[in-house]
């Protein structure tokens, strides 16, 4: 067994003039629990699309338990299991029929296991997928993929249709699976489940790796909010490296500060007295937003110190509509 | 109403029409919106289609012998059961030439067009989930049925008028009545079936469904024209497309059969509204039922998934192509007793050498079914397309699964399912025909002519296969090629195609058991074998097209 379940780095994939893919890196180590994060349209399922051998990579390299995804796309996937992120199954079959077949394509479903995987996701096999919720749906995909017994599992944001009780589910069958030593890709929206489950994680933007490692690690790289209230009036933060979104009023002092600078920060601080503080690590949300922010920031062409702040809601909507033209495009093709 | 009170659940709390047409306006203009380039291009192709070989006569039947000698080749049966009954043959002017030739051509192609289009602004948008997202809002429960139904009937009326204008313009000889005439029994035609599909909608849960139901009862209106009209008349007046016909336009026209056409239309237009008042949005009218907790063991792999993906189809057609074998077989004697009556006929025929009648019905008909047979193997093909963009082919290619066997297994129902079609169809055409001429080798005679029409079918398979691996987006120009296959074999003859264009069809080739056996179905084979290697080599090196 390679200790490196994916390695990706390079990776260039271009629809038409758009460059999904930008020489994006993805290393994933055997026995972990990645968490694979972006924005919409940043180029997540792309990736799993060429992983899978679905799509074919215009530049880069890519391996996948040691193979190459688009040579030895069959054989590898005897050994992987994947959950799209929008899971569509055929009308007339029933959930059980589905969960089969996709096990049997894999080469085969443990019974003892699809029979516990039902119970738990409390899943009607009879019912025709025709009748089944999103939610439901996404279910079958999963009981599939985790019944059949395999090395890799790579889930596209598996779990947005599921319910709290179902999400928690599902965070338990990652952990047992992840306990037997299998790897896990896991691209996901949901930052709770992320944090929970995942040993590292790498964050992409625009085509591109913008941050990879655990979740410590990426912790150190982004600001913590201090809120502090001082004897004396601070002076001279507004200087300082590293300090942002600075708000004073008399003797209180709002900001984020970039975390490797805090120590001096806090020396600082105590020079005027330092009567009470409260200091918040960065969330799992901040850093995320922080990334999305800063597209936002690049899109317009502008150099916000505050950018990092924004709720990053644009950006994401912006990416949506791109796609959205991009799906009726292709309708009106086919239509002609 | 009355539907509507029996199922309380159902019904409208306020029952006045306002409220349940509320936002049709709004609905109409969306229905144009999304189609203002699909209906110029059905209506425009289909009016310049028949403008066009108008404008031709003069130069195809110049003389009244010429016009003559075409009215004695309308006297065939197999000619009859193609176009209809004939009138004005006596005096075969240009109008009649008009109605008797392109009338049931272009009634077809503007049924198709009825369905298709209430089909996609109906079922389609159900299924999609998107009529949901409408319904939402503030939109009364028929608003969606009615503007789509007002604008599929604006466009035949529009037809119908193109056709009272552009005739006479391209030809001076075509009367302004007999055009109206002409042009409003092509739109009765679309009515019927545009109300037909409305109906089918309701019931069947998904478009292909509801697309197949009328399909096949345009397929019923044709067998029943075209058996009535060999026969003794009698069904073709169980028949949109015979009404059609009876208007006589350009010979000797008369109105109220049309007036059938509109009983029919609003009659069925009433069923669809009732049934769409009693049930919910989305489902249709058989409630869905379990299935199984497991799959069999038939559902192994992809070849398993496909044949339980396309079984209900196959059967559709299969039963679509018994009927036709038993009809088309019980004609073979009237065929016989049509032209035994007509002796002028059988000089004629006799004449021209070679072929019987009955012979040159029977090649007829086996064109006929190679081309349902090729409807089906498109449908089968575009299958295999819509899991694709679907998404559903994604977890199958995402298992351990060669790219070539989920396509293959998908052409294997292709050309194995149309291959059973012609020889089913062939062999119940055969029997009955053999049992009805007292003619065992009628039966041989029909199967071996139906081995010999496959290859045409399977290179309509290879053409699409070939998009399908090479350019799959530009998949649906198959419908062309059967398109223009239809149009040759329907039209090839009056309008005296050039040779050349025969032979582009994949069809016609081998008219057996009018000809003998040539070389032509191998070619057609191998030709077909290489564009499906060569669609499979595409399959396997593009990108997976999710959209």
């Amino acid at each position: 067994m390679t200790s490196t379940a994916i390695a990706v780095s390079g990776l260039v994939k271009t629809f038409g003039p758009t460059r999904a893919l930008d020489g994006l890196d993805l290393s994933v180590a055997t026995g972990e629990v990645h968490g694979f994060l972006g924005p919409n349209g940043s180029g997540k399922t792309t990736t799993i699309r060429v992983l899978l051998g679905l799509l074919r990579a215009d530049a880069g390299e890519a391996s996948l338990l040691g193979g190459d995804p688009w040579a030895d796309a069959v054989d590898l996937h005897h050994r992987l299991a994947y959950v799209p992120g929008d899971v569509n199954l055929w009308p007339n079959l029933s959930g059980g029929e589905a969960i089969d077949l996709l096990g049997r394509l894999r080469g085969g479903v443990d019974p003892k296991r699809r029979k516990d995987l039902l119970e738990r996701f409390d899943l009607d096999p009879r019912k025709k997928a025709r009748t089944y919720s999103k939610g439901n749906r996404q279910k079958v995909a999963l009981v599939a993929a985790l019944a059949s017994d395999v090395e890799l599992l790579i889930l596209d944001e598996p779990t947005s249709g599921l319910d709290p009780l179902m999400e928690s589910v599902f965070q338990d069958c990652i952990d047992e699976w992840k306990d037997e030593g299998r790897t896990v890709l896991l691209s996901s929206h949901i930052l709770a489940e992320v944090e929970a489950l995942c040993d590292r994680v790498s964050i992409i933007r625009l085509g591109k790796t913008v941050e990879t490692g655990t979740l410590s690690e990426l912790r150190h790289l982004t600001r913590t909010t201090i809120s502090v209230e001082t004897e004396r009036p601070v002076t001279g933060l507004d200087g300082m490296a590293g300090v942002h979104d600075l708000r004073v009023e008399a003797n209180r002092a709002y900001f984020d500060v970039d975390t490797p600078r805090l120590d001096g920060v806090l020396r600082h601080l105590t020079e005027a007295g330092v009567r009470s503080l409260t200091s918040q690590p960065p969330t799992l949300e901040e850093l995320f937003l922080r990334h999305y922010g800063d597209e936002l920031a690049d899109r317009n062409g502008t150099d916000r110190a505050g950018a990092g702040r924004d709720t990053g809601q644009p950006a994401d909507a912006e990416g949506a509509d791109a796609e959205e033209a991009d799906t009726e495009e292709a309708d009106t093709e086919v239509a002609r | 109403m009355t539907a509507a009170t029996v199922d309380g659940a159902a019904a409208p709390r306020t029952g006045s029409s306002g409220s349940v047409l509320t936002g049709t306006g709004t609905l109409i203009r969306f229905v144009l919106r999304r189609d203002r380039v699909r209906i110029p291009i059905w209506v425009g192709s289909i009016v310049l289609l028949v403008l066009a070989s108008v404008q031709e006569y003069p130069t195809l039947y110049a003389t009244a012998a010429d016009r003559q000698a075409r009215a004695e080749v309308m006297e065939n049966p197999a000619a009859v059961a193609l176009s209809g009954p004939g009138y004005g043959l006596d005096d075969y002017t240009y109008g009649a030439m008009t109605a008797n030739e392109l009338l049931g051509f272009v009634a077809i192609v503007v049924a198709l067009m009825s369905i298709l289009l209430v089909v996609r602004h109906t079922r389609t948008e159900e299924e999609t989930g998107r009529a949901e997202l409408v319904r939402a809002a503030v939109v009364g429960r028929h608003a969606g049925t009615t503007a789509t139904l007002v604008v599929v009937g604006a466009v035949n009326v529009l037809i119908g008028l193109l056709f009272t204008i552009g005739l006479p313009a391209a030809l001076d000889e075509l009367s302004v009545t007999g055009s109206f005439y002409f042009g409003m029994s092509v739109a009765s035609v679309g009515f019927v079936f545009a109300a037909v599909a409305a109906l089918a909608a309701q019931v069947t849960e998904h478009a292909r469904g509801a697309a197949g139901i009328a399909g096949a009862a345009l397929g019923l209106a044709f067998l029943l024209r075209a058996a009535g009209d060999i026969g003794n008349g009698a069904l073709s007046w169980l028949s949109p497309l015979g009404w059609a016909t009876q208007t006589r336009a350009y010979v000797d026209e008369r109105f109220w059969p049309l007036l059938l056409s509109l009983g029919l239309t609003a009659l069925l237009v009433v069923a669809a509204f009732v049934l769409s008042a009693r049930r919910d949005v989305g489902a249709g009218m058989v409630a869905p039922r379990l299935g199984r907790p497991a799959a069999t063991a038939a559902l192994r792999g992809p070849l398993g998934l496909a044949v339980r993906l396309q079984r209900a189809s196959l059967a559709g057609w299969a039963a679509g192509v018994v009927i036709f074998g038993l009809v088309y077989g019980s004609l073979v004697g009237d065929v016989e007793e049509f032209v035994s009556e007509n002796s002028q006929l059988e000089d004629f025929l006799a004449s021209t050498g070679g072929a019987t009648p009955i012979d040159s019905f029977a090649a007829m008909m086996m064109t006929f079914l190679a081309l349902l047979a090729a409807g089906f193997a498109m449908q089968s093909v575009l299958r295999a397309r819509g899991e694709e963009t679907s998404g559903r082919a994604e977890p199958i290619l995402s298992a351990a699964v060669r790219r070539e066997r989920w396509a293959g297994s998908h052409l294997a129902i292709a050309l194995v399912g149309s291959a059973a079609l012609v020889v089913l169809g062939a062999g119940c055409l055969g029997v009955v025909g053999a049992i009805v001429l007292d003619d065992g080798s009628f039966v041989t005679d029909l199967l071996g002519a139906a081995l010999a029409n496959i290859p045409g079918v399977w290179l309509v398979v290879g053409i699409a296969v070939a998009l399908f691996g090479l350019a799959p987006r530009a998949l649906p120009v198959v419908w062309v090629v059967l398109a223009y296959a239809v149009t040759v074999w329907m039209l090839g003859g009056f309008l005296q195609f050039p040779e050349w264009m025969y032979d582009l069809s994949p069809f016609g080739h081998s008219e057996l058991p009018a000809q003998d056996l040539t070389v032509a179905p191998f070619v057609l084979g191998g030709l077909a074998a290489a564009l499906i290697g060569l669609g499979l080599v595409g399959v396997r090196r593009r990108d997976l097209d999710t959209g």
